[in-house]
């Protein structure tokens, strides 16, 4: 374990000695402030419209929820941002290793491949986790001005660092099969995009084929969880992607050492 | 320690090393010598387990690189061609984060970074970070890295490229020190650096090996016989043939001529005393004898006869 640490720390560290640790946070937070911004102003904004009608009508205004106009959406906002920085953080992972010849000395350690899948995951995965930590004074703010549901905000959470482990699982398993970052980074982007948005097949291929492939929707499977409602289904959903995606990387490092 | 019994490793159509069998004796520094593209790096990184060989066997201390590849693993240490260094990480930050992955025990961790720092003359920038190092000190963090968990198995591949000749020689007096209680593996293409090092050499061409034996006797056999070198100022033919015709002399041929003066190789027979006679008949033609030198067949003329031979087709 000691191993997947010493792995997982020098990489985590190494994002931050090279400009992509700052720059995928730095924008990883412009993004969200405006994302957050843009739906609170329109909330306040509606907020006050209702006030104003309600006072002319002289009736109670309309409730308005901040779950259902600010943090619902933002969440939403989140998730797509991930798909777009996921391959970002992991197409250096084991592509850079690969380029530079340390995998040399990563491969003649003894050390598991299953350690090395694991640290470079939970390097990339440490990076996300401190990108997650910068949207909390977003919710501080809501919870400072308004009385927002707890409930949805942690699945909300839970949710996005479950479509992110998943994400980043199978950006690890591309990086392993290329020593290109940006052949890494583009196919990673290209496949966690199609698994986005692999549900429109539902309208296209009706039956049972269209189940299937809206089923594999890395997004369907977030949008209860957005809503507050935990589902086991849908952490099954992704904790199975996680696991095969860490698994066939693992395979592939160790390919490299089959009897051709 | 090091058994290798009819290694292949192909790349598709290509034979990297074809059928190469040798051991390494425990304590004993073998030296791999061959030309770019011999085989010697491929031979090595099957012997890591970094790659697995087509065919054969390779064992070492006991364990199957394929089969205990992790017990194999934990037994060497390797300096591979390209030093496996992180440029962003200090002296100090690498060889903590290999003893990590060597499985160092956390307690022994910082003795032994200090210890090789020491061995490796790294005094002094164990906090500089390695892409401000020279090539010189990036090749010795990579020796530190590999001795850093003190593995019984050492593995370099071509360990003095890059350094100046100082610390070329510093490093083979480094090696030299851990044989004994290493066994060591080391690639060159450098002749003398076998010489001096190594207890036994493997020369490789083509991925085979075409000669193994200890340097002397390597250099030795082929040389076969005593030859020396003669200035002769003033010879002509019927000189020569004189020479030629004093007893234990083989053969005779003119490699140069300048003002007169005439550079003639002499090849005796073997173990013939043909210094003092040709001496001797030089002096009663009256020529001008300027120089008499033995020359021996270097490491370097053996290497060049064997490999070459080998591209003629003819093999040595």
């Amino acid at each position: 374990m000691s191993t997947t640490w010493a792995i997982a720390w020098r990489e985590f560290r190494s994002y931050f000695v090279s400009p992509i640790g700052y720059v995928v946070l730095a924008l990883f937070l412009l993004l969200t402030g405006y994302f957050y911004y843009s739906s609170l102003i329109e909330f306040v904004n509606r907020s006050l419209l209702f006030d104003q009608q309600a006072g002319m009508m002289s009736g109670d205004a309309p409730k308005m929820n901040i779950n259902e106009w600010v943090i619902r959406p933002f969440f939403f906002n989140l998730s797509v941002i991930t798909l777009f920085l996921v391959p970002m953080i992991t197409m250096r992972l084991l592509c850079e290793e690969k380029k530079t010849g340390t995998i040399e000395l990563l491969m003649t350690s003894p050390v598991t491949e299953l350690q090395v899948t694991l640290g470079k995951f939970l390097a990339g995965f440490g990076l996300y986790g401190v990108m997650l930590l910068g949207t909390l004074p977003a919710m501080v703010i809501s919870f400072v001005y308004s009385r927002p549901d707890l409930g949805p905000i942690l699945t909300g959470y839970l949710g996005l660092i479950l479509i992110a482990a998943a994400c980043l699982a199978l950006g690890t398993l591309v990086s392993s099969l290329t020593e290109n970052q940006i052949v890494a980074g583009f196919a990673s982007f290209a496949l966690l995009l199609l698994l986005w948005l692999v549900h429109w097949a539902e309208d296209l291929t009706p039956g049972p084929t269209g189940s299937v492939l809206s089923y594999l929707s890395v997004v369907r499977h977030f949008e209860d969880m957005s809503k507050g409602v935990l589902d086991t289904r849908d952490v099954i959903f992704y904790l199975s992607l996680i696991v095969c995606g860490l698994f066939a990387t693992m395979r592939a490092l160790e390919s490299g050492r089959w009897r051709s | 320690m090091i058994e290798v019994t009819h290694l292949t490793k192909a790349y598709g159509p290509t034979t990297a090393i074809g059928d190469l069998s040798f051991t390494a004796q425990r304590g004993e520094v073998l030296g791999f010598l061959g030309p770019n593209g011999a085989g010697k790096t491929t031979t090595m990184r099957i012997l890591t387990g970094f790659l697995p060989p087509t065919s054969g066997t390779a064992r070492v201390a006991g364990f199957d690189v394929v089969e205990d590849s992790l017990a194999v693993r934990r037994r060497i240490g390797y300096l591979p061609e390209n030093v496996p260094l992180y440029p962003e990480m200090t002296v100090e930050g690498y060889l903590s984060y290999v003893a990590a992955l060597k499985r160092l025990p956390r307690a022994r961790r910082r003795q032994r970074s200090e210890e090789v720092v020491k061995q490796c003359g790294l005094e002094g920038v164990e906090r500089t970070i390695v892409k401000k190092l020279s090539k010189g000190f990036r090749q010795r963090v990579g020796l530190a890295q590999a001795l850093l968990h003190d593995p019984e198995v050492l593995i370099f591949d071509e360990p003095t490229v890059g350094l100046d000749p100082r610390q070329i020689i510093e490093v083979r007096q480094l090696i030299r020190s851990l044989a004994g209680t290493h066994t060591i593996v080391l690639s060159t293409h450098i002749l003398p650096e076998v010489e001096q090092v190594c207890d036994r050499v493997v020369i490789l061409s083509r991925g085979r090996v075409i000669a193994e034996d200890t340097p002397e006797s390597l250099s030795q056999r082929l040389r076969g016989a005593t030859s020396i070198r003669l200035r002769l100022r003033g010879a002509n033919e019927a000189d020569l043939e004189a020479l030629r015709s004093v007893p234990g002399v083989r053969g005779l041929r003119v490699s140069g001529q300048r003002d007169g003066v005439v550079l003639v190789e002499v090849e005796g027979e073997p173990s013939a005393e043909i210094a003092e006679p040709l001496a001797r008949a030089a002096v009663e033609r009256g020529l001008g004898l300027r120089e008499l030198a033995p020359y021996g067949m270097s490491l370097e003329d053996v290497f060049l006869q064997l490999t070459t031979g080998e591209e003629d087709g003819r093999g040595a």
